[in-house]
């Protein structure tokens, strides 16, 4: 183990490290504490100076209430639920064909499309922002949260294929040649074989997919405008605008916006660090 | 994952034998098949584009009306423009201050590389940043930086200087976005390192220290070694991110005070909307594409040979 477990280390440099630890660990969520902090504290309370005493009154709630009375901040909600839960279910079926397809079958082109599937990835949103914008004008999905679904599956797929790819690659290949032996079909072996074998990495993935697309900004700004399909990240940036020094109001939006992936990473913590590692720490 | 072990075995065996009379028969049809829907869609929405993203920059095009062939125009003109000075700047002042993140980030894994019992949520709040929005990460340092309301004006008063307006001055902004920016990739990189020592040869190291080694020589020559992929990744990956920051420039500061934030994803952004020049924005993008291009030719290599290695 490295470095040596602070378990051998004499007493006094045990809580030291402690000591250190939770130091760090005040400064490292510093800005996190500062918005939840505010989330409680009523207008006046800000106005008066009072960012760092004890709210005068307790506004958790009246906040939350403001939020969802003076801003479409509920419509936004919806949205962003529905273009994340589509996209994932979305991405899921389609990367696991792709991944099947590039891991257990042998055709020409093979390494080829493994790699467009990977640097997909990562090319920069902006080569793509022109035609995309233009594609989905002409397809009159421009404005609806299809638009955001379509673009998302389709851009999601690459990691996603390369991330189930690296599952699926090590199931034995004798068990896909069994089931053809027994008779299956190659969907059976799809549906009843891979997809239950490949469970726990659906799992990680659908952590991960919820947080990507859930966390978009650009793609919203740039192929939705009106408030009832936009999501709540673009619906965040705009009401800071609108409520400048209501600081109360836009952390209280900010943390309710935080919320879901938050949640589900506390829920799923194990699959959403496994998921990050694959492919950066291998042997 | 390992559910299929001992029933299986049989089945196996008997599959082995099977395989050997049938010979290799390629079936094309089903991964054709497979591959149909989720490849049509990819080349639709990411290959297809970056072609026609190419190709538009050749055009004077307002983005809705009729486009006019300009050939090289558009890259002449970038080339004289000192706002793309600007960006590119920037770019480089991301990139260069990026890279403090696989630094701070392998300095933290290993501080947090320890078993306490408390220790998954101390690690579960370090890797927090990586969860929330950039955008909500850009509102929350916004609000951290204001010189009326923000934490960082208390502590200036506190100790008896004038708070600075660090987002509305042009020498400071792009570190402080950039410093909001780090919080997560310090995080990111967290993540990856702690996967990274968690893999180290024990062994390895035990018998390194019996024979004395320890402090930086133990860290030079025994365990830096073994995390060079990780490294080698988080260092890759970082610059990638850094050169496609978009969301926090776009809430924080938009580009100001007078475009002395922007990078190049921003400028094309604000040049294709916001000036509705669709063909000079493509053509910023295309540069912007052609620099990431090398660090995703690079990381692709690895994957590559990786890949290959395991076959």
């Amino acid at each position: 183990m490295y470095p040596t477990p602070i378990q051998f280390a004499p007493a006094p440099a045990q809580a030291a490290y402690r000591a250190g630890l939770y130091v760090a660990l005040v400064v490292w969520m510093a800005p996190l504490f500062a918005i939840l902090m505010t989330t409680v504290r009523s207008q006046t309370d800000l106005l008066a100076g009072n960012y760092w005493g004890l709210p005068t009154v307790f506004s958790l709630g009246a906040n939350v209430r403001e939020v969802f009375a003076s801003s479409p901040m509920g419509l936004f909600f919806v949205n962003s639920l529905i273009v994340t839960c589509c996209t994932v279910a979305g991405v899921l079926i389609l990367s696991t064909m792709a991944a099947v397809a590039l891991a257990k079958y042998r055709f020409p082109g093979r390494t080829f499309l493994f790699a467009m599937f990977i640097a997909g990835n990562f090319v920069p949103y902006q080569i793509l922002m022109i035609p995309v914008r233009d594609l989905v004008l002409r397809m009159g999905a421009y404005d609806t949260v299809w638009a955001l679904i379509l673009f998302h599956t389709a851009f999601q797929t690459g990691f996603a294929t390369l991330f189930m790819r690296n599952f699926i690659v090590g199931l034995p290949d004798e068990l896909f040649e069994a089931a053809r032996l027994e008779g299956a079909s190659e969907l059976q072996i799809l549906t009843k074989i891979v997809v239950p074998l490949v469970r726990p990495a659906l799992a990680g993935l659908s952590v991960l997919l919820f947080t990507f697309v859930w966390n978009d900004y650009f793609w919203a700004l740039v192929l939705v405008q009106s408030d009832a399909a936009k999501p709540l990240t673009l619906g965040l940036a705009g009401l800071k605008g609108e409520w400048l020094t209501a600081w109360n109001l836009i952390s209280t939006g900010a943390v309710l916006a935080a919320l879901p992936p938050v949640a589900l990473f506390f829920l799923m913590q194990k699959h959403f660090v496994a998921g990050l590692t694959v492919g950066a720490v291998k042997g | 994952m390992r559910v299929w072990s001992a029933g299986v075995d049989s089945v196996v065996r008997r599959a082995r034998s099977a395989r050997e009379l049938r010979g290799g028969g390629a079936d094309l049809l089903t991964p054709a098949l497979l591959l149909a829907l989720p490849l049509g869609l990819f080349v639709l929405m990411i290959v297809g584009p970056i072609l026609r993203s190419l190709w538009i920059s050749l055009y004077d095009w307002d983005g809705t009306g009729s486009a006019t062939w300009v050939g090289l125009g558009n890259y002449r003109e970038l080339f004289g423009d000192a706002q793309f000075y600007v960006s590119l700047k920037n770019n480089a002042i991301w990139l260069v201050l990026f890279l403090l993140a696989p630094v701070l980030g392998l300095a933290l894994a290993i501080y947090l590389n320890q078993k306490l019992p408390e220790m998954r949520l101390v690690k579960a709040l370090f890797f927090m940043p990586l969860v929330l929005a950039p955008v909500i990460v850009g509102v929350v340092f916004t609000w951290f930086y204001d010189p009326t309301f923000g934490i960082l004006a208390i502590v200036f008063r506190a100790i008896g200087f004038a708070p600075p307006a660090i987002l509305s001055n042009e020498t400071f902004v792009t570190f402080g976005i950039i410093v909001a920016a780090l919080w997560a990739q310090v995080a990111f990189c967290l993540v990856l390192f702690l996967a990274g020592l968690s893999q180290l040869d024990g062994e390895m190291i035990a018998a390194a220290r019996l024979d004395g080694a320890d402090g930086v020589p133990l860290f030079r020559y025994i365990v830096l070694p073994q995390l060079r992929p990780v490294v080698y990744t988080a260092t890759i990956l970082t610059v990638i991110m850094s050169l496609r920051n978009f969301d926090m420039i776009s809430v924080m500061t938009q580009g100001g005070p007078y475009g002395s934030s922007t990078v190049l994803a921003y400028q094309m952004f604000d040049a294709t909307i916001f000036s509705y020049r669709a063909g000079y924005g493509a053509a910023i993008a295309t540069v912007l594409f052609a620099l990431m291009s090398v660090y995703i030719a690079l990381f692709l290599r690895n994957s590559l040979r990786q890949e290959a290695r395991e076959r």
